[in-house]
């Protein structure tokens, strides 16, 4: 366990990964490390911050350059180790990334094709028959998100109001809109999608559980097991119903997406 | 006319579909006639459109089963919401299906998107990530090919679906980047990006720096004669010995070796994933 804990995501990687096994080698916002969840095989990874990141724009959890890389290499060496084995190590990603890297360093040096590194080595797994389970404990911000996360079988977010889920930050997004921050927050109340909160995302059928904490930077011994016992169970359900994404598609707020692929299967 | 060159740009989405399947071939699925439109602009005060901005035609590209899916860039900047985002990652998925049921339709996306459509966040984010775990699975089987030509640029989200593409065609007038400059600016500061300068923005994220600094395979005027044969030379190289988003170790051992205590120009990045110093 670390002796200073750098953030919501780093706490937790540290109580989940207790008796388990630190990779060392990689680049120190991204923490490794390969253990058992309930006596199956698991690796842990969570994006973590680096006061020291040679990439500046990534020193707060960001996703940068070589966060994106890294994330690939880690995924994809557990892809390439059980390649011949019939049980598949669990993947864990432990989501506290408050945004994709903003800079010209990133744009420049191709931030879009690390992350892409990091979405197709998930989906990789996740199509090879590993249960990839995303556990949500601080913010999931949109590109930061899709490279560390968003590919899994199962999505579990903490009822908090620390968690945050998004395409992007506010001002931003109001900047972008013409908007106002009051006018954009207006809208999200009555929109779901639009909203930042936890409770509005369940809404939209993309989470597998949703789970209450009570103090998420303070848990109980109980309230860490039954984060441990739910990872089990969406590894198990994932076992169960397959590798493809198609159990996010059922809530009624997102209809349209299940209509247009219903009508689109019709004409194909 | 089939012969004469024009400039693609120009071209209508559809158009540009229908220009790049076999003659005659184009059938569009979930046409605008079938008013399938996003479920959360009009209470927004958005005018919708009956395509959502998104074109899906079948057809044939030199004979072989084919989908081109194609971006509007004119209807909100090519924005991914909830129903244009489903019916790519929908056409994906089925053109998957095919391939694992013996027909082998290829895929063909066409990027003029600025990511997501921030009206429908947390929906087009979500189609998103569906579209890339649609990519990554279909092009085991065959090649899917990014084409970015101008003007919209491809941004956001959808930037990393064309770093998933199997092959990546660019014009000069193409921009393919993450984070799009105002946003950039608007998180970093202007010293950081300035996002009105376009030439700094384009030696940054343009076509040519792209291609030349290895993050696209082929490189094209505006035209639908180039744009066309470079997606079929693309199209017969067939599924890619390693992927452009596997090079993690090429990668890695670059940046590592970056001096990132100031900040960075055009020429550096060349200097360091220039094609001279490829094969």
């Amino acid at each position: 366990m670390s002796k200073t804990i750098l953030s919501r995501g780093d706490f937790w990687f540290s109580l989940l990964t207790t008796d388990a096994k630190l990779r060392h080698g990689q680049c120190a916002s991204v923490k490794v490390a390969d253990g058992k969840i309930s006596h199956k095989p698991a690796r842990f990874i969570a994006v973590v911050p680096d006061a020291d990141n040679q990439f500046p724009r990534a020193s707060q959890g960001e996703v940068g350059l070589l966060e994106g890389w890294t994330l690939a290499k880690m995924v994809d060496e557990v892809v390439e180790a059980d390649k011949n084995k019939t049980e598949k190590t669990a993947i864990i990603a432990i989501i506290d990334v408050p945004s994709q890297a903003y800079g010209r360093r990133e744009e420049a040096f191709g931030i879009h094709q690390a992350l892409a590194g990091a979405a197709g080595a998930y989906a990789k797994a996740r199509l090879a028959g590993h249960p990839v389970i995303g556990l949500i404990v601080g913010k999931a911000m949109s590109g930061a998100f899709l490279a560390h996360g968003y590919q899994a079988n199962r999505l579990i977010a903490f009822n908090d109001d620390g968690v945050l889920i998004h395409a992007m930050g506010k001002a931003s997004a109001a900047r972008i809109t013409l908007r106002s921050v009051e006018s954009l927050e207006r809208l999200a109340a009555s929109i779901p999608p639009m909203a930042y909160d936890i409770s509005s995302y369940s809404k939209l059928g993309l989470l597998y559980q949703l789970l209450n904490i009570t103090n998420v930077q303070q848990p109980s011994p109980l309230e860490v097991d039954l984060v441990k016992q739910t990872l089990i169970d969406a590894i198990n359900d994932t076992l169960k119903q397959g590798v493809d994404l198609s159990n996010r598609l059922q809530a009624k707020d997102r209809q349209a997406s299940a209509l247009v692929r219903a009508k689109m299967r019709e004409q194909w | 006319m089939q012969n004469s060159d024009t400039s693609f740009i120009e071209l209508s989405a559809r158009e540009r579909a229908r220009r790049l399947l076999d003659e005659g071939s184009f059938r569009e699925l979930l046409d605008p006639f079938e008013q399938i439109t996003s479920p959360w602009l009009e209470r927004q005060g958005i005018v919708p459109a009956f395509d959502d901005g998104m074109v899906v035609a079948k057809g044939t590209i030199s004979g072989k089963p084919a989908v081109v899916m194609a971006i509007e860039g004119v209807f909100q900047g090519g924005s991914m919401g909830e129903v244009s985002g489903a019916k790519m990652a929908a056409a994906l998925e089925l053109a998957a299906e095919d391939n694992r049921n013996g027909i082998p339709t290829q895929a063909v996306l066409l990027f003029e998107t600025g990511g997501v459509r921030l009206q429908e966040a947390n929906l087009g984010l979500a189609a998103i990530a569906d579209i890339h775990a649609a990519i990554a699975d279909l092009r085991r089987y065959v090649p899917v090919v990014g084409i970015s030509t101008g003007t919209v640029g491809c941004f956001g989200g959808m930037s990393i679906a064309a770093g998933l593409c199997s092959y990546l065609i660019v014009t000069r007038e193409a921009r393919l980047g993450l984070n799009g400059p105002q946003v950039i600016e608007q998180e970093a500061g202007i010293e950081e990006y300035n996002s009105r300068n376009r030439p700094f923005i384009w030696s940054m994220t343009g076509g040519e720096v792209r291609y030349n600094n290895g993050f696209a395979d082929a490189y094209v005027e505006d035209s639908v004669n180039q744009v066309k044969q470079a997606m079929n030379d693309c199209l017969k190289q067939g599924v890619p010995n390693q992927f452009r988003s596997d090079q993690y170790d090429y990668y890695l051992t670059k940046l590592n070796t970056v001096d990132t205590r100031k900040q960075v120009e055009a020429a550096d990045v060349t200097a360091l994933l220039g094609r001279g110093d490829r094969k």
